[in-house]
């Protein structure tokens, strides 16, 4: 098993047709990935020539589920418009919303949280994230599918690259993952880092997990809280941003430390206390996991 | 993007919120005619930079104090002359201060009371809340800190409107009860809110909020900050931005799509993807080393974007060391490879660069780097590459 995605996932994607999201939606597709539609306003009726298979476009979200069965989207709508594309999803019923775009302003995700609230079928990742990967099944986003292998910990992480980082120093240590998530690093976002370390605690088959952290806001500190109360599987963690001076944006919006709240040694401090493996540096994330866990 | 105090309260003005009758200035021939516009008497004169403490800071030649009550006009000229152009250091502006570009005119206003209020985004729920407190004019941070029950918050719906017991809640924490505060105290929320919410900002602060001997209720300063990602649909409020309130090296990064913050170290880096940007910073600190630079350049870049981020990172004389870590997922290993090339052939890089490549098309990247005559250290995996720039940058001296 796994988390959020397999290979019964029917993907639509929405804004595939332009060029950034092209490129990844053809990734995806050959890596696997079962793309059954993508939307794009203006262009239902036409082919998205995805090589080894076309898939029809349409004009709105629904008529993917209803046309296709697609469950799960993947949006790549430029920032102005990506709000707007998450609200289609939720209301024409997918169950998973993965939202790659960068950009988006707070106020149209605020709207989107509202949305969300009250539609609780149905799970946002993201914005600003670089997707959902189960290895070998399914590959949702711009992760690069080949530095992962199939097995057995979760990676969660608000940071895409970081994201890639761990999950190459598992694969290049002989361990593969069950799924690897990035979250997305803007303030306001659908699934937290405390929803993921719950869904890899309940699923069988993920038997460890590492959490990657940063700067900013509380969000370690309540999985760090959860997970010294309900999780017995080992964890390993790091978080980024020790050196970050205060009350600077490090190009993450939620990557900010304000009057000492948010800071890296609160949440270190934290997870320590939870009884989390916590890497020093970067380049010790798998190190750190294998130190409890093998 | 932040504005000036005197940007936020010409705003607060036009949402109805009262402010003390003031008059911005940038020039030095232009103070006696802004002074005419002002109530004969007591000025207070405000120096404008985007940093607080600012009562408290010493100008660069010694003069004391970025905020003054003066006596009259005769005085308040002198002291505004003193202020423009002059440099100001706080507590938040580090030791090289900034320069003040602005001199505001304040009509004084005796309080009776100091409050601080403000709307934010509480991220844990993903909606604006109010903040209020009766430790006025103090650092609401420390506040919070040492007496968290003095601190008051509520969530609110800003399409909805502020529900009249929000108000109550804040009102009766604050202790206006009485009829005649909260009958300003209620438009003067709404306003705040509205405000927020309709320009898309980030933060709107006022603190103090007071209450005048003569009992109006004032904003005596004003901070609002402004949300990055929504100013393109308020070209009114990015004409308020000031240019010289920014690192140069960053405006430039920025008009690349790149996101670059200076620090103070000699080991510049240049990272795709924020995460692993700060990550980079803290593993060159882990073995040694002193980072000189946050540098982002994002999953799209392109190569001209690369070879911009190298004029940048090398712009700062204090770099002795560049290194590179990518690890590409939008990014293609091959484009900064082809950026570092483009780099070297416009500016000459003559301090060790350090090469980390991982991730999409890293074979054409290593490949494309290996054919050219640039000297380039290259290494694998981060904790070798943090080594060998901090080694290289040592053994340079």
């Amino acid at each position: 098993m796994s988390i959020l995605v397999n290979k019964d996932t029917r993907v639509v994607g929405q804004g595939i047709t332009g060029k950034a999201g092209s490129k990844h939606a053809l990734n995806n597709i050959a890596y696997g990935t079962n793309y059954v539609a993508a939307v794009t306003p203006g262009k239902g009726g036409t082919d998205f020539d995805g090589v080894s298979k076309k898939l029809p476009v349409f004009n709105t979200v629904r008529d993917a589920v209803v046309n296709e069965g697609a469950n799960t989207s993947v949006i790549f709508v430029p920032p102005p418009f990506a709000a707007d594309g998450i609200l289609e999803a939720i209301e024409a019923g997918i169950r998973l919303i993965i939202c790659i775009t960068e950009g988006i302003p707070v106020r149209d995700m605020i709207r989107v949280k509202a949305a969300l609230r009250d539609n609780p079928q149905a799970r946002l990742v993201g914005p600003n994230c670089p997707g959902v990967m189960t290895p070998g099944q399914c590959n949702v986003g711009i992760m690069p599918g080949y530095i992962a292998r199939p097995g057995k910990v979760g990676v969660v992480s608000r940071s895409g690259t970081l994201t890639y980082e761990a999950v190459y120093q598992l694969t290049q240590r002989g361990y593969g993952q069950s799924t690897c998530i990035g979250i997305g690093g803007d303030p306001v976002n659908g699934t937290s880092h405390l929803d993921v370390i719950r869904m890899f605690n309940e699923d069988p088959e993920t038997e460890a997990m590492i959490m990657i952290g940063e700067i900013g806001g509380n969000a370690e500190e309540l999985a760090a809280a959860y997970i010294k109360e309900h999780v017995k599987k080992p964890v390993a963690a790091f978080i980024a941003g020790v050196t970050a001076p205060p009350g600077r944006r490090m190009g993450h919006a939620g990557a900010i430390v304000s009057g000492g709240s948010g800071t890296a040694s609160a949440k270190i401090a934290a997870l320590k206390d939870a009884g989390i493996s916590v890497a020093d540096t970067p380049a010790q994330m798998a190190e750190a996991l294998l130190k409890i866990y093998s | 993007m932040n504005i000036h105090e005197y940007q936020a309260k010409e705003l607060f003005a036009q949402y109805g919120i009262p402010v003390p009758k003031g008059v911005a200035v940038q020039s030095a021939d232009k103070l006696e005619e802004a002074l005419a516009s002002m109530p004969q008497g007591v000025v207070v004169v405000k120096a404008q930079i985007h940093a607080g403490g600012r009562g408290k800071g010493t100008f660069t030649d010694g003069f004391q104090g970025g905020v003054k009550v003066c006596p009259g006009h005769a005085q308040a000229l002198e002291v505004a002359a003193k202020m423009l152009g002059n440099t100001l250091v706080t507590k938040q502006t580090g030791p090289v201060g900034k320069r003040v570009g602005t001199v505001y005119f304040n009509e004084p206003v005796k309080i009776a009371k100091e409050y601080y209020l403000a709307v934010t985004l509480d991220r844990a729920r993903g909606r604006p809340v109010v903040i209020a407190s009766t430790e006025g004019g103090m650092d609401i941070e420390k506040v919070a800190a040492e007496s968290p029950e003095k601190i008051v918050r509520i969530n609110v719906d800003p399409d909805g409107g502020v529900q009249a017991y929000e108000k109550r809640v804040l009102a009766y924490a604050l202790g206006f009860d009485g009829k005649e505060l909260f009958k300003q105290f209620s438009p003067f929320i709404d306003a705040l809110v509205k405000l927020y919410w309709e320009k898309d900002c980030s933060l709107v602060e006022v603190n103090p909020l007071i209450v005048s001997a003569d009992g109006r209720l004032i904003a005596l300063d004003a901070k609002i900050g402004f949300d990055d990602n929504a100013i393109y649909r308020h070209p009114e409020i990015e004409a308020l931005r000031d240019l010289s309130e920014e690192d140069p090296k960053e405006i430039e990064a920025g008009k690349s799509g790149l996101s670059y913050i200076a620090l103070d170290g000699n080991i510049a880096c240049l990272v795709n993807g924020a995460g692993l940007a700060m990550a980079t910073m803290d593993i060159i600190k882990h073995y040694g080393g002193r980072p000189a630079n946050f540098l982002d350049v994002g999953g799209g870049a392109s190569v001209e974007a690369v070879t911009n981020a190298f004029r940048i990172i090398l712009s700062d004389p204090n770099v002795k060391g560049i290194l590179v870590n990518i690890f590409g997922g939008i990014m293609s290993c091959k484009t900064i490879a082809d950026g570092i090339i483009g780099a070297a052939h416009n500016v000459h890089i003559t301090i060790p660069l350090v090469v980390r490549l991982e991730g999409n098309s890293v074979k054409e990247g290593k490949q494309a780097l290996a054919d050219t005559d640039i000297t380039i250290i290259s290494a694998d995996g981060m904790a070798d590459a943090a080594e060998k720039i901090v080694a290289a940058v040592a053994k340079a001296g």
